[in-house]
């Protein structure tokens, strides 16, 4: 059983609330921090060796210490509540569950990066965990916690939430800046980095709601500690938001490290493969990351057990290993065909481009409708190095990452599972017939 | 151009309370989230005149809110029913059976995925990951999500909407717009 630190209360009746929040130790690491000089609370964070959970896991701490001090321009600590990537719950099950985690880490954080006024950008759909924020934020301002001078420190801090209204592109960082501007969400040129010229050109640091949730746990317990949980460079815990055909759907926090075989396997979490099927694939830290067939995910290609760790995950790199990412664990019985998936993929990126970029926009189009052709029962062999040839051309030629994001998911398919593209080609009449699909898979 | 469209005065608190969040100048910022309020006070959707109207509320050009509007999928830009029902499509809700169960919806309202039914009470839409695939089949109704669907579910989800839903509904759930 690993240690619970973001979870550890999150079934207490109430925990909702202010108060019962507070009695459980709530607040702590604020009063914590308004003791210390900020870039002793920067320090701690490094020492801890928290990495971003949004998806990059790029280290806080020295994303940090990367804000501009010199500017005459105030800072601001954005929290990026967007999360949109298929396959991750875990920051809205956080959110409304244990509002006021949030806030005590924007407050702690706000304080680190000398920021005095906060946001939480977070997407439309979950308005409703919007207005369980507010509420929260209205305590917290009633406990002195915000507003000017809290707890009699000369620290001054507002926060407020924003809604997003629909568009994965606004999880980008700079794409959300600008739609916290009141624009389209259209992904900035970079550099200049958010922390130089962020929002409302201000420099601007912006984290993914887990992250800020950590900080607390890392100022109460201290960087070091911190980082003895974990692996090598994955230390700490962290939310995994397991689904598709498991025994046990749901949020889990582990302990970086754990062997990927207990997670897949265990009863205390995901309890295995439903309905007594087999393993097949897995897509393991949300849609973006290369796929990956049962074995290489179970064993890295030198042999060793996986473990659930940046690291580990991507062992092997993109021929054999995939990535953590933001924790998105979407898992496939034989019962899926890996080329329709996909296409629903790849339908999801089309969909999701911003535009800006042609390699994105056409190139997202293209394989829409080459994969489309190919599970319609028109497809040729050349469509496949047509799909391999479009994706090449996408990734590392865009603006923001979702170009990535869209071609990843089409090599690693190709690459693991060329024999299922092949089938359904070579198979074309059949194909047509609604049940093929099914047999071709069962045989 | 003139209109005759106004906030409540419980949402035109609430609007000034939103704009005063961002720094001044600055006010375009309150543009999403006072969108998400014309939706709810103007039945369901932007008109143009909504849009006009919020416009002049952010000393902004139309243009400006018009290119925001079109931006974001949850802005609809044409008349909707009393209930949109969103359902996700995307691939762990997919792996989970959504395609039958937006099917199964086309063929019990006689609609298909975008369009509404003719007495004004349903719009079916599919939408993209709603994050809550660890429920999968879901479909999101207002603030509501209905989670773990199934078509007998779904059935008196919509027995229920049908006997009960005078007012539509929208995002922006109303309860929150008064002060
Ligand atoms: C297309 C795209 C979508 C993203 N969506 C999210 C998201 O929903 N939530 C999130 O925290 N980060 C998302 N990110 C990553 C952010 O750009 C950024 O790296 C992150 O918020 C930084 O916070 P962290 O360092 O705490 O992880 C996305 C990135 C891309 C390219
Ligand atoms: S890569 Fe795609 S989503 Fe990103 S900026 Fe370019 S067109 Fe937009
Ligand atoms: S895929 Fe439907 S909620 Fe995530």
């Amino acid at each position: 059983m690993g240690k619970k630190l973001l979870l550890q209360h999150i079934n207490v009746p109430g925990i909702e609330t202010y108060s019962v929040y507070r009695e459980k130790g709530g607040y702590a690491s604020v009063e914590k921090a308004l003791k210390m000089k900020p870039d002793d609370v920067v320090e701690e964070v490094k020492k801890s060796g928290l990495r971003g959970r949004g998806g990059a896991g790029f280290p806080t701490g020295m994303k940090w210490s990367f804000i501009d001090k010199k500017t005459p321009n105030p800072h601001y600590l954005v929290c990026n509540a967007d999360e949109s990537e298929p396959g991750t719950f875990k920051d809205r099950y956080l959110m409304q569950k244990l509002p006021h985690a949030l806030v005590e880490g924007m407050i702690v954080s706000s304080f680190a990066l000398d920021a005095h006024t906060a946001y939480i950008y977070i997407r439309g759909e979950l308005l409703y965990v919007y207005h369980i924020l507010e509420k929260a934020i209205a305590e917290a301002y009633e406990a002195g916690w915000l507003g000017k001078n809290i707890q009699g420190s000369g620290f001054d801090l507002d926060l407020y939430v924003h809604p997003g209204a629909g568009a994965y592109i606004c999880g980008e960082e700079t794409g959300l800046i600008e739609s916290l501007e009141g624009k389209r969400g259209n992904p900035r040129m970079k550099p200049p980095f958010p922390a130089i010229q962020g929002l409302w050109m201000c420099p601007t640091v912006v984290n993914n709601v887990e992250t800020i949730a950590a900080v607390p746990h890392v100022l109460n317990m201290g960087g070091e500690e911190y980082a003895k949980i974990g692996v090598g460079k994955s230390t700490g815990t962290k939310l995994i938001s397991a689904c598709g055909h498991i025994k046990k759907p749901g949020v889990y926090e582990i302990d970086l490290g754990l062997p990927v075989q207990e997670f897949l396997y265990s009863d205390e979490y995901c309890g295995g493969i439903r309905n007594d099927k087999k393993f097949k694939a897995i897509v393991a830290g949300g849609s973006s990351v290369p796929i990956l067939p049962a074995e290489l995910f179970l064993t890295t290609a030198k042999g060793e057990p996986r473990l659930m760790s940046y690291e580990s995950l991507s062992d092997g790199g993109f021929a054999t290993g995939t990535m953590l990412g933001s924790g998105g664990f979407i898992v496939m019985d034989d019962s899926v065909s890996v080329v329709k998936n996909l296409y629903n993929f790849t339908r999801f990126y089309h969909h999701e481009s911003c535009g800006q970029c042609s390699p994105c926009r056409e190139g997202t189009g293209w394989m829409e409708k080459v994969l489309h052709k190919i599970i319609d029962g028109h497809g040729k062999m050349s469509d496949i190095d047509l799909l391999w040839d479009v994706q090449a051309k996408i990734e590392g030629r865009t603006i923001c990452p979702l170009g990535d994001a869209a071609a990843w998911p089409v090599a690693s398919a190709i690459r693991h599972f060329r024999k299922e593209f092949e089938e359904l080609i070579q198979n074309q009449e059949k194909v047509k017939s609604v049940n093929y699909l099914q047999e071709l898979i069962e045989a | 151009m003139p209109s005759n469209l106004k906030f409540s005065d419980d949402a035109l608190a609430l609007v000034h309370k939103i704009i005063k969040r961002y720094p001044e100048g600055k006010q375009k910022s309150a543009l999403l989230p006072l969108l998400h309020l014309a939706q709810a006070e103007f039945g369901g959707w932007l008109s143009p005149e909504a849009m006009d109207y919020v416009a002049s509320l952010l000393n902004i050009l139309p243009v400006e809110v018009y290119e925001v509007a079109t931006f974001y999928s949850m802005y609809n830009m044409k008349p909707v029913g009393k209930c949109v029902l969103e359902v996700c499509r995307t691939g762990p809700c997919w792996l989970m059976g959504a395609e039958d169960i937006v099917a199964y919806m086309e063929k019990k309202l006689n609609i298909k995925a975008g369009e509404t039914t003719a007495d004004g009470m349903f719009t079916l839409k599919t939408v993209e990951c709603l994050a809550a695939c660890g429920t999968a089949p879901v479909m999101q109704v207002g603030e509501t999500y209905h989670e773990n669907l199934t078509c007998e579910k779904v059935d008196s989800i919509l027995n229920d909407y049908r006997a009960n839903v005078k007012e539509p509904i929208s995002h922006f759930a109303k309860k929150h717009i008064k002060g």
